[in-house]
């Protein structure tokens, strides 16, 4: 590995960091629009299929929920929408448009599937193309991909009016909300975002499977599909869950380094610009700039080290005269250093797609994404859930610092109080609760024991990262996990569950809390929450709170992994 | 209270149903197909799996690797699709740790093996490691050049003709920052039975 | 009772000592939840010392277990000198109060403590007040000492804003009856002794909030650690428990936890030192969180004096005879503004200044005519307000004399001077000019409060033209003029819903309404009862001026509380590098790397982590009891300032702290 090229991974990162910049306020403003209910261009083309959908659900958008009439709503709309997507692949045998005639899943099978991808999490036990049909794939799938997203974004919309508002218990509708971010954001930037990367080479098609003789005359079974539709709402909505087993390694979901880097930004895009969309919400958009620095801060930090240590390549095998960078589990297209970068974007936000494998990794380097995970997925984060898990850290940064200028904590306006703290830390404890707790059964039980591919440390590393994203809901997996087990489905499914929706009230809670508060106009007595000093006290926060949470599995898990791996132990 | 969150779930019992099915009809059916109806129609190279026909008959993908054990074809990186890798119904990586003995063994196999057809050293990395997908298309053009010797020694070709071949075949980054420099495998040994046969001809 | 009490004499300290082990009582530990999984984990560990096997040696167990129940000591022994400290202060008070007698109007005489609401008492000079009430008949001087600590006596009278007396204080002239306004043991002296001794002493919503931080954070921590047992057996071994409640309980935040009530009874402390008595502890934090204050402008702004400056007399009318009439009209004012028409007419005019001639009739001001002055035999020269004296001339005298008078009031008020109009047996003479004058050093105290977001409000009766000029002089940010109890009152509304929090002071009955409207009402000792009832504070100096300082205390109770909490926290990242290595040693040996600090044994790293975390909390009582300096500059400096020594010196200190006890420990041969 010459310095150059390690110059040249590190100006990527550079490069990347700088554009996502540059998207947040296009797309914040945006979905600031939306937020509003303001009409768009695009209104007068979707605007007649909005008022359809009210009109046939029988909802009336203008009228404001409280909290927890928004949270029910939210609620029985997710458990309506597994229930389908449960039947679905149950039933996926006796369905259309399965011409390979793939058999049903099982029941914890389906239910892990459908819970995956409600949570946002798109974590997959089974390889796409050799279990899934392609009504199963759009249907099932695609569906909430785009629900998912939508319902993240609603939440914070709704905390966001709880930051906004005074005096009121209104935080909106969110079948509006739901609805409007779905047709007005999501569906028209996909179907460009899909033209293109059809253009670029990833399959459209409703046929199942193409038979080749290749070069030297084997037979080739290359599974295609309508993989871009999905392959755009799967980026877009922090979604992450692959049409193929290798995910975006797949050279089918994933052709060039163009559409890699494109898929990068477009993981980042809506999550960067709800940074901006608070800012606007809350009158004063130096407030969302801060929480975005504080985030690319952590970014940067992040995808360094993983670069630093996949350029370093895997000093055991340096003795058999393989040198360079670590490209075990890498596509040479990408490179190490677009893997690098993929792989933190991905888990900084909760995308769970791959265009590396995680799992072959350097330790050091796919701690990293653990990591990313454990501190919440809140850099840039999930469309939506990193706001809102982000906030959740502003509120407990502004606590914990926030007496020390001698008032009652403020953030943006709002007064915290213990209501509000009480609601942060409820949150925040189903983390650690989930990963470590549930870790902690699976590394005792032999049931939890059958699981990893590894021995020895990184075997661990293997089962940590499996709660870790599934309570995150992230999706990436250390993938030589064999999680395809009733005990694996059902404990991460129960994670999924978990990680989502104990997040989700608590923060809907908040916003109710929040919005029933006066305003307080800032001063220069208010506690400062803009600025250098600000983002470092952010930063510091997450990283001691979230952090040190974790520390002791992270020493026993990947530290220990790469300081084994220094002395040369293989497992 | 209680009677109240009843109500309230009464309520939203029927946008909760109604819009499920709505949007399952608008997002799982109407846009896939949508986008299905006009990729077809603008690009139906690509939409339909950027399939490389010759005399009629699919050979392969061009964006998917494809599995080369002859020492007369530029050999692709390893593979862990499906049991004999390179299957395309099948993708999937290793998922090996670094700290892996198995790894370990099948990297010191591989690099055992090449030394035996292709001397030299350094070793380059991606030919003795799996790639994510199982399904690389590409080599690095260190890993090219690497089997420049074994592949024109096997088809009896002048050793700069090969080189010439696999310079043809290099992509190199987008703007110097996108990507790495690499070679498409299937690209390269179709370049390169085109190369021979017009040799054989020319003779 | 000002004399603050030296922290750590042996009078404090010792019963401090006696407090603390009370203290270990489950049923009060158990306010104080993390001090309480500290005594848990301590308990804990005591118990399987005699039943369990843990493989550690011995003395080692000894230590950890002592350091531990050392821990859960020093933090209730923190809440028990802060709690002595109130109570040295209590017991003068409390010495006064108790042989209190009460003299019946029958003439008999009862313990203070069976007076009912309601009942009344004869108090005579020489005598104690019994209770606190209000005075329904007489006036008396009354020694308000042995509550305010200020010597000079003050007039207590029935009706008016002067009323209310107070229990324990001493009558030294005439006779008052006082009808008692508080039932028994509810008193201000009571309520006082209660406040300072904290025994009644409730969380303030900072002090809950915080403590809800503080249990989630013990939460986390306890997944952290309980589950390293699971984690431990995969990768093959076993963490003996002692080592994994170390590991908990230097994690888990004891230093704020320890310090927490100490710093509320110390803030209530600071504030009753300053002869401020807050009703609750949250008051008190309401007024860190103040952005508006209302100054009343005489007395806080101005000395409460206004001084004649200039005679401005009418075209047509000498300035000596303007000066003769002023002083003439002035002979019989006893009030300042008065004299000092008579030493301003004396210096600039070398007037004389007669005695007031025999027979002459003095005309008393009243608040309906607005007007005084002196009628001699029909020679009647009055000054006075400039509408009361235009009203009181016969029409004649008017015309171009009464415009001309009122361009010289206009221009005065313009100056911020107050206009006094004079006339002379119905003919118009001219303006004797008053002047306010502001108190040194306001401006800066002004600038200093903006910059701590504070903005100021000048409340006063003065028209708006007077008002304005004395706002820019003073550098008040705003003020509201001409101002009623009613205007007061709806400027706090106003101010209350855009989100603002308001202070004040006020003695009046009138001012009782605002008083309790404002998030921090001061009301002065020397005001009414109602007024004083409707308060969340009293100042028992009267000096309205204190409510800048009151500002000022509460600010830094609440950063004493956010300092120590931000440091707390910044701790654990030094205690994670001095035990993970230590405990995991034994899984893989590699990890010593992490061993940052070098510590000599995983034994002694354990030991240093832990008694650096217990050792910690009295090193920081005296900041806990004495607080965290505030100065008076915006948030961004504050924060500065105090993330760089809290946050950086929390993450600093304890690897210095840890590796020197480390090497203690290791040069001693303890583990």
């Amino acid at each position: 590995m010459t310095s150059a090229t390690l110059v040249s991974g590190f100006g990527l990162i550079l490069v990347f960091t700088a554009l996502v910049a540059l998207l947040a306020k296009p797309f914040g403003l945006w979905l600031f629009a939306i937020y509003e209910g303001r009409q768009t261009p695009l209104h007068r083309v979707l605007g007649p299929v909005e008022r359809g959908f009210y009109r046939l659900a029988g909802v009336n958008p203008d009228q404001e929920q409280n909290w927890r009439q928004y949270a029910l709503h939210l609620m029985l709309f997710q458990v309506a929408t597994v229930v389908f997507t449960y039947a679905i692949l149950r039933l996926q045998g006796v369905l259309p448009m399965n011409p390979r005639g793939l058999p049903g899943i099982s029941p914890d099978g389906a239910m892990n599937t459908a819970i995956a991808f409600v949570t946002n999490t798109n974590w997959q036990w089974y390889a796409g193309e050799t279990v899934l049909s392609n009504l199963s794939q759009m249907v099932g799938l695609t569906l909430h991909n785009f629900l998912s997203a939508a319902t993240g974004i609603a939440v914070a919309f709704a905390l966001f009016r709880g930051f906004a508002r005074a005096q009121t218990s209104n935080l909106g509708n969110f079948w509006a909300d739901c609805t409007r971010i779905t047709l007005y954001v999501l569906l028209p930037a996909c179907v460009v975002y899909a033209l293109y990367l059809v253009a670029s080479g990833v399959p459209q098609t409703f046929a199942s499977l193409v038979n080749a003789t290749t070069l030297e005359g084997a037979h080739q079974a290359i599974v295609v599909g309508p993989v871009a539709s999905q392959e755009a709402i799967k980026m877009l909505g922090t979604n992450g869950g692959g049409f193929f087993n290798a995910n975006s390694a797949h050279p089918f979901e994933n052709p060039t380094a163009l559409v890699d880097f494109v898929q990068m930004l477009s993981i980042f895009a809506l999550g960067a610009g709800l940074t901006y969309t608070f800012g606007k919400a809350v009158g004063n958009t130096r407030q969302g700039w801060a929480i975005l620095w504080a985030m690319l801060l952590l970014f940067v930090a992040g995808a360094s080290i993983v670069w630093w240590r996949e350029a370093a390549g895997n000093p055991m095998l340096h003795h058999l005269g393989v040198m360079g960078a670590n490209m075990e589990g890498k596509e040479v297209r990408f490179g190490a250093a677009a893997s690098a970068l993929f792989a933190t974007v991905t888990t900084a936000a909760s995308c769970g797609a791959v265009n590396a494998m995680h799992d072959s990794f350097t330790a050091l380097g796919g701690m990293i994404p653990l990591f990313n995970m454990q501190l919440g997925e809140i850099v840039i984060g999930g469309v939506g859930s990193g706001i809102y898990g982000f906030l959740l850290f502003a509120v407990l940064a502004v606590f914990l610092a926030g007496l020390m200028v001698g008032r009652t904590p403020e953030y943006v306006g709002k007064k915290i109080e213990a209501r509000e703290v009480k609601l942060a830390v409820l949150a925040i404890v189903i983390l650690p609760l989930c990963i470590l707790g549930l870790t902690a059964v699976a590394v005792v039980l032999p049931a939890g024991l059958a699981g990893p591919l590894a021995k020895g440390p990184h075997g661990f590393s293997e089962i940590l990262y499996a709660f870790t994203s599934a309570t995150a809901n992230n999706g990436s997996a250390f993938a030589g996990l064999t999680a395809g087990t009733p005990f694996y489905n059902g404990l991460l499914g129960v994670a999924m569950w978990l990680g989502r929706f104990l997040v989700v009230i608590p923060v809907l809670a908040i916003a109710g809390s929040l919005a029933a508060r006066k305003q307080t106009p800032a001063g220069p007595g208010s506690f400062p929450t803009t600025g250098g000093l600000w983002i470092g006290l952010l930063v510091a926060t997450i990283l001691i709170v979230g952090g040190l949470t974790f520390l002791p599995s992270l020493a026993l898990g990947p530290v220990a992994d790469h300081l084994t791996g220094a002395a040369n132990l293989l497992y | 209270m209680t009677s109240a969150i009843n109500r309230e779930l009464v309520a939203a019992l029927r946008p909760s149903l109604v819009m499920t099915g709505l949007f399952a009809g608008l997002l799982g059916l109407a846009y896939p197909a949508a986008i299905t109806g006009i990729a077809q129609v603008a690009f139906p190279w690509a939409a339909n799996g950027s399939l490389v026909t010759e005399h009629g008959q699919v050979i392969g993908s061009d964006l998917i690797g494809q599995g080369f054990a002859s020492p007369r074809y530029f050999h692709g990186r390893p593979s862990a699709a499906g049991s004999a890798g390179y299957d395309a119904s099948a993708s999937a990586g290793s998922n090996l740790a670094p700290s892996s003995q198995a790894l370990h063994d099948r990297v010191a196999g591989a690099v055992k093996d090449i030394a035996a057809t292709s001397p030299g050293s350094p070793v380059p990395p991606d030919l003795v490691t799996t790639s994510a997908s199982g399904l690389d298309p590409h080599i690095s053009p260190e890993a090219a050049f690497f089997q420049v010797d074994r592949v024109a020694a096997a088809r009896g070709l002048p050793r700069e003709t090969v080189r010439a071949l696999v310079t043809a075949q290099v992509e190199q980054p987008l703007l110097g920052l996108l990507g790495e420099p690499r070679v498409n495998v299937l690209r390269l040994n179709r370049a390169l039975d085109e190369a021979t046969v017009s040799r054989a001809q020319g003779h | 009772m000002s004399q603050p009490t030296s922290m750590f004499s042996a009078e404090l300290v010792v019963p401090a000592l006696g407090g603390s082990l009370r203290k270990l009582h489950p049923a009060q530990l158990v306010r104080n939840p993390v001090l309480f999984t500290t005594a848990v984990v301590a308990l804990l560990l005591t118990v399987l010392l005699f039943v369990g096997q843990t493989g550690l040696s011995l003395g080692f167990q000894i230590q950890l277990i002592v350091w531990l129940w050392l821990t859960v000591l020093f933090g209730t022994f923190a809440e028990s000198l802060a709690e002595g400290r109130g109570r040295a202060q209590a017991a003068s008070l409390r010495a006064t109060r108790s042989d209190l007698v009460a003299r019946l109007p029958d003439g008999s005489k009862v313990s203070a403590a069976t007076l009912q609401k309601g009942a009344v008492v004869m108090v005579a000079a020489g005598e104690l007040i019994p209770a606190d009430g209000e005075v329904i008949a007489g006036v008396a001087s009354v020694n308000e000492a042995a509550i305010t600590g200020e010597s000079a006596p003050v007039i207590r009278e029935a009706g008016g804003d002067r009323s209310a007396v107070t229990a324990g204080t001493r009558v030294l002239s005439d006779e008052i009856t006082v009808r008692v306004t508080q039932e028994a043991g509810q008193g201000f002296l009571d309520r006082m002794i209660a406040l300072v001794e904290g025994a009644q002493r409730q969380k303030t919503p900072n002090e809950i909030a915080l403590t809800i931080l503080l249990v989630g954070l013990t939460i986390i921590f306890l997944i952290a650690v309980a589950t390293i047992p699971a984690f431990a057996r995969y990768a093959g071994g076993q963490i003996p428990v002692a080592v994994l409640a170390a590991l908990l309980i230097t994690l888990i935040p004891t230093t704020i936890a320890a310090l927490l009530s100490a710093i509320g009874i110390a803030g209530m402390d600071r504030l009753v030192q300053f002869n401020v008595l807050a009703k609750s502890g949250r008051a008190v934090e309401a007024a860190g969180d103040i952005d508006v204050l209302l100054l009343d402008k005489t007395g806080t702004i101005t000395v409460g004096d206004r001084q004649a400056s200039q005679f401005l007399p009418l075209n047509g009318t000498s300035p000596v005879t303007l000066a003769r009439a002023a002083l003439v009209a002035s002979l019989a004012d006893e009030t300042p503004e008065g004299r000092s028409i008579v030493r301003l007419a004396q210096e600039a005019h070398g007037l004389e200044a007669p005695e007031v001639p025999a027979g002459a009739e003095v005309i008393p001001f009243t608040a309906q005519t607005r007007i005084s002055g002196l009628d001699n035999a029909g020679h009647v020269v009055t000054k006075g307000a400039v509408d009361a004296i235009l009203r009181s001339v016969p029409e004649a005298a008017r015309g171009t004399a009464a415009t001309e008078l009122r361009r010289i009031a206009e221009d005065v008020a313009r100056q911020g001077q107050t206009p006094l109009a004079v006339a002379e047996n119905g003919v118009l003479l001219g303006i004797v000019a008053l002047k306010d004058v502001i108190k040194a050093g306001v401006r800066d105290r002004f600038a200093e409060l903006r910059k701590m977001g504070i903005r100021t409000v000048m409340i006063t009766g003065d028209n708006p033209l007077t008002a304005a000029a004395i706002a820019a002089e003073s550098g008040v940010d705003d003020f509201l003029a001409e101002a009623t109890p009613e205007d007061k009152l709806a400027l706090i509304r106003r101010e209350q819903q855009g989100g603002r929090l308001v202070a004040m002071c006020g003695d009046g009955t009138n001012d009782a309404p605002a008083l309790a409207q404002a998030d921090v009402g001061v009301a002065m000792n020397t005001g009414t009862q109602a007024a004083r009832e409707a308060g969340n504070m009293v100042d028992l100096d009267s000096d309205p001026t204190k409510l800048i300082e009151i500002v000022g205390l509460g600010k830094q109770l609440l950063m004493t509380r956010g300092a120590l909490t931000t440091f707390s926290v910044a701790n654990d990242v030094a205690k994670y590098f001095a035990i993970i290595p230590a405990m995991f040693l034994v899984l893989y040996p590699q990890l010593s790397v992490l061993n940052v600090m070098h510590l000599a044994t995983p034994q002694s790293a354990i030991l240093s982590a832990i008694m650096f975390n217990a050792l910690i909390i009295p090193a920081l009582v005296p900041l806990a009891l004495k607080g965290v300096r505030y100065r008076p500059v915006g948030a961004g400096q504050l924060l500065a300032r105090n993330l760089a020594i809290f946050g950086m010196g929390g993450l600093i200190a304890p690897f210095v702290g840890i590796k020197a006890i480390d090497l203690v420990v290791a040069a001693l041969h303890l583990a």
